[in-house]
């Protein structure tokens, strides 16, 4: 299936709109689930699966409001499963891989600071369901942000050893953080019809909230960089998410239409 | 301390266990009382641990959101269970290293229906209606073992597998009603994991090496056979409502005994597993490793960020 065939009509953009929230939440959390039972410690593995269960759980709130509004008969699955790589629209941040844990820290720490931000201003949107939504989410990221952030401070301030991953991790990621601030189209309309957020004005915010914690963590300020990655909003996705999809979608696309 | 000293302090243990008062870690308790439960409890711990793998592999594939969210959650309460078991253990005067260690070594067991793979969706509804429900009737009677700390762990453990056992019959039931597809795909699963299900109950009664001593400490109330039997006989009409077949062509019901009578178990194919043999042992055992090597980094730096922590504030207090 392709979104494509399906008609929105007047709530096409909202949808689309929905979706790049969503799909960061989705891919993101995509991710977080394959460290289950593989965590450094079992503290760690609870509390990680326990991010990605609520990455789940958002992604199912928004999926369910944005299937409502499909004029055609759609569901949560449909949206999660059935794209093609190219009607996803979640940030590269997300899908960059787990290569070590300074990197699942790295990628959610960047993210998480952004989510946070971008639910807080979220609450304040004219459309009720993804302000009750951001409401309710923003309990949890808060959660997620302290999470994070805690481990960069142990992982910068630890041991000589963990100093160079976690640093290495955040320079890798850094030059995908730009693009969370960058509206795509679904959200220029969003900010100027009300219910969107108007992610720019966040990116002065966010950078003080992360360089606070990365002084703190004995790490290097944040570079300015010449050259940022940028994409995913579009739809066009790094070769990593081909790869994530395959594995998500293996059951939907081998077995169309089936109940599970 | 005296000989006599050390026979009345077993007489007030024995004595204890007698009128059914638990044992908490501070008691006295006989040098073997000890080792029998940390070798028991920490097999239960490093089930569960070993066990979040053959799920795991599941969760990045999971069908639906909804199933996805519940696998997450299921593997999730192993964690956990893992987690209060190696404490409970603790409470016996070990480490957690020395028990990882003994774990990685290969030295200590885990419950080796772990060491078969999770092949298709439908593995995931049969190990929560078949393994969990097996290990429910293995723990249920663990919930009035006599050491407390145990007993206790056992009681949250049990809610929490019963909640997975319904939760991976419903899943089975929603494939046997699927398609014919995901029917054949549920047969196949049930084919797979029945024998190694009863095998979960351990060697023939007479085969059993630990059953007398731990009957007497209350770790044990039936036997290996009694409750295999009753695993047999709860799960058949389960199989019946689900339209599928168990894969056992000797399995029928015996009036003048009451339960079922079932064919022979493969206990060479038991023993070749328990023996590290098994189609996953390699692997189960080399993600525990790999994880606990590739993690060790990052405890070492969570450990050295709270020695800092603990030295600066000692510096500001001072």
């Amino acid at each position: 299936m392709s979104l494509r065939k399906h008609d929105f009509r007047e709530n096409g953009d909202k949808i689309d709109y929905i979706l790049t929230i969503a799909d960061n939440s989705l891919i993101l959390g995509q991710r977080m689930g394959e460290l289950t039972g593989h965590g450094p410690t079992l503290e760690v593995d609870i509390a990680c699966t326990n991010i990605a269960l609520d990455l789940f759980g958002q992604v199912r709130s928004y999926f369910q409001y944005a299937a409502q509004l499909a004029e055609k008969s759609c569901t949560e699955d449909d949206l999660a499963f059935l794209r093609t790589e190219r009607e996803y629209k979640n940030v590269l941040l997300v899908e960059q891989p787990n290569t070590n844990f300074a990197y699942v820290i790295a990628k959610q720490f960047l993210f998480d600071h952004y989510h946070f931000l971008f639910l807080n201003e979220l609450q304040n949107s004219n459309d009720a369901t993804l302000s009750a939504i951001a409401k309710k989410s923003i309990k949890e990221v808060s959660y997620h942000k302290r999470f994070s952030s805690d481990w960069v401070l142990r992982l910068g301030d630890g041991t000589s050893v963990s100093k160079e991953k976690i640093q290495k991790a955040i320079n890798d990621l850094w030059p995908f953080t730009q693009e969370l601030f960058e509206p795509n189209e679904p959200e220029e309309k969003a900010i100027d019809l009300g219910y969107g957020v108007d992610i720019a004005k966040l990116q002065e915010e966010y950078k003080q909230a992360v360089e606070k914690v990365l002084i703190e963590a004995t790490l290097e300020e944040l570079p300015v960089l010449e050259f940022y990655q940028r994409g995913g909003k579009k739809g066009i996705h790094s070769e990593h998410m081909g790869y994530l999809l395959s594995d998500m979608q293996y059951m939907q696309r081998t077995y169309p239409g089936m109940k599970w | 301390m005296s000989e006599k000293e050390i026979k009345n302090l077993e007489a007030i243990f024995e004595a204890k266990i007698a009128r059914d008062e638990k044992i908490e870690p501070k008691d006295w308790m006989p040098e073997k009382y000890r080792k029998t439960h940390i070798r028991q409890m920490s097999q239960h711990a490093h089930s569960e641990i070993v066990g979040m793998l053959p799920e795991g592999n599941w969760i990045t594939r999971a069908p639906s959101l909804r199933r996805k969210v519940a696998l997450l959650a299921k593997v999730q309460d192993e964690a956990g269970h893992g987690l209060y078991l190696y404490s409970a253990t603790e409470t016996l005067g070990i480490s957690r290293e020395e028990l990882y260690e003994q774990l990685h070594s290969g030295k200590a067991k885990y419950s080796s229906i772990f060491n078969y793979p999770t092949i298709t969706w439908a593995d995931i509804g049969a190990i929560g209606w078949l393994v969990d429900g097996a290990a429910i009737i293995n723990q249920v009677p663990l919930c009035s073992t006599s050491f407390g700390p145990y007993a206790r762990a056992m009681v949250r453990v049990c809610k929490e597998e019963s909640f997975h056992q319904r939760q991976g019959y419903e899943i089975m039931l929603t494939l046997a009603n699927g398609t014919p597809e995901q029917k054949e795909m549920a047969q196949d699963a049930l084919n797979r994991w029945w024998w190694p299900s009863l095998m979960m109950f351990g060697p023939t009664d007479d085969m059993s090496t630990h059953t007398e001593q731990s009957m007497k400490w209350k770790l044990k109330r039936k036997t290996n056979d009694e409750l295999r039997q009753q695993f047999i006989d709860q799960t058949v009409p389960q199989a019946n409502i689900l339209g599928l077949s168990i894969p056992d062509p000797d399995l029928k019901w015996n009036e003048e005994r009451g339960h079922y009578d079932f064919g022979p178990i493969n206990w060479d194919e038991f023993w070749q597993v328990v023996k590290g043999h098994g189609p996953c042992n390699k692997e189960r055992l080399q993600t525990r490793v790999d994880a606990w090597e590739e993690g060790e980094w990052v405890r070492d730096a969570a450990m050295a960020y709270a020695e800092k922590k603990a030295e600066r504030k000692v510096k500001q207090a001072g």
